[in-house]
């Protein structure tokens, strides 16, 4: 089946059967392999995806259900080539990740929050990245690099990020 | 951990959904977020898939006399962040924080938890709780069935081929003090409940309980009302030595289920608690004491 495909503020078009998930959709035929797949059946959060810019897990949508929807990938998070955006380097400041493995999904899930609650309480964090499995980190500092994040975002002069396919 | 093939359709309106999901081996797919798993594993391998989630008019909530209506499409999340389920079905709001987790909240439906009847589901129990109604579409005629009788037991519906549900309804109690109460045991957070029991009661301006109803899920088949306690607690005023009576008799006929996750007896013992504690919060709510 043909999909038009809305991926990162840029128009993609699809040959896809229905089975293939949007993880496998932006990995093997967009060549987005920042979205990781662990289980495959919802339950690790590693292909975490922005749809509208709310966290959904990639491996759970068909790639033929996603046609009309802004989809946003870790690919489109940095800012620009070789730079991070401030959510990622909050990670790399605190060691909020060790392998990696779970990083795009945590880093997506972190933004989505920050930008619905700005100034999060540890319980907001904690809620947060409760559907998100790290193997590695013991999550403390995943955490502890959110929290930077919040009070480094409200610090910022910058405006604030905008995610792909959002109306700024 | 691929899906086997399948043909994938997205009818445009109700009666469409409803002469594809009449042709063999068709399953509805709203938000997908039991079903895609259970393709993914295997444990089903329909021939077609009846994408409903864009079709006009399936997605809303709206106040209708002395009910919320919810269309079946409508995502969880907006269910939790909307203003008229906080004010007019408390109960729905406290339980669903506890359903799947955000991202699938995100996507899944309202509809599709109550079609889905997972015995550990909180939506179907909240229904059934409030005495709620499904309503169902089958191409020609448009029928209502209490949550009670929709529910038949484990994934298990009153839902017949080619027919879909619509919607929702939710009763809305008028009185002025209501208080409501949701727990569940489980062993993660957003991981599926062992025991779930959810409560909403009324008392009037002397503090004596003038409407009571309490459910019980995740530990029984399906979710349960425990009419006999509600009507034993309607009177008095609540106090801890009424629930905790009430409730002990009430948990003791209950059915409950058996399977490798918990044992029956630790899952009673667990939905008595649940039960105390939902009362407890629903009471104190109504008395105005913060929970
Ligand atoms: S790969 Fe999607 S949740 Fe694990
Ligand atoms: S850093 Fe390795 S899984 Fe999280």
């Amino acid at each position: 089946m043909k999909v038009e495909l809305n991926v990162n503020n840029a128009r993609a078009s699809v040959e896809v059967e229905p089975r293939t998930t949007l993880v496998d959709c932006l990995r093997d035929n967009l060549g987005l392999t920042g979205t990781h797949t662990g289980c495959e059946h919802g339950i690790c959060g590693a292909c975490t995806v922005l749809l509208e810019g709310e966290p959904v897990r990639a491996c759970l949508m068909l790639a033929v259900q996603a046609d009309g929807y802004a989809i946003t990938t870790i690919e489109a998070v940095a800012p620009a080539p070789g730079e991070l955006s401030i959510v990622q380097d909050a990670f790399c400041e605190t060691h909020g990740l060790q392998c990696g493995f779970c990083t795009p999904g945590m880093v997506l899930t972190a933004e989505a929050l920050l930008r619905r609650i700005p100034d999060p309480t540890r319980a907001d964090i904690v809620s947060a990245i409760s559907a998100n499995i790290c193997r590695c980190t013991g999550y403390g500092q995943i955490v502890e690099a959110i929290a930077l994040a919040a009070k480094r975002l409200a610090g910022s002069n910058l405006p604030r990020q905008v995610v792909p396919g959002e109306p700024a | 951990m691929k899906p086997a093939p399948f043909d994938y359709v997205r009818p445009a309106s109700i009666d469409e959904a409803c002469a594809a999901l009449a042709v063999e081996e068709s399953v509805v797919i709203a938000g997908g977020q039991t079903l895609i798993p259970i393709l993914a594993m295997r444990l089903a391998r329909p021939a077609r898939l009846v994408d409903i989630a864009r079709i006009p008019g399936l997605a809303g909530i709206r106040e209708e006399g002395d009910a919320v209506v919810i269309g079946a499409t409508t995502r969880q999340v907006e269910a939790e962040r909307s203003a008229v389920i906080a004010a007019r079905v408390p109960l729905l709001a406290r339980a669903l924080p506890f359903v799947g987790h955000a991202p699938t909240r995100n996507r899944g439906t309202l509809g599709g938890s109550v079609a889905n009847a997972d015995p550990a589901a909180e939506i179907p129990l909240v229904l059934v709780t409030l005495g709620g109604v499904v309503v169902v579409h089958d191409g020609r005629t448009t029928q209502e069935i209490a949550a009670q009788e929709f529910v038949l037991g484990p994934m298990m519906t009153a839902l017949a081929t080619g027919a879909l549900v619509v919607g929702l309804r939710f009763p809305v109690w008028p009185d002025r003090r209501i208080g409501v109460g949701f727990h569940e045991v489980s062993t993660r957070a957003s991981d599926f409940a062992f025991a779930a029991a959810a409560a909403q009661i009324a008392l009037d301006a002397s503090g004596r309980c003038t409407k009571c109803t309490i459910g019980i899920g995740a530990a029984t088949p399906r979710p349960v009302r425990r009419d006999a306690l509600a009507t034993k607690l309607i009177g008095s005023t609540l106090d801890d030595t009424d629930i905790r009576a009430g409730v002990a008799d009430a948990v003791a006929e209950l059915e409950i289920m058996v399977d490798s996750h918990a044992s029956p007896d630790y899952r009673r013992r667990a939905a008595k608690a649940l039960a105390v504690r939902a009362l407890t919060d629903a009471r104190d709510a109504a008395r105005g004491v913060p929970v």
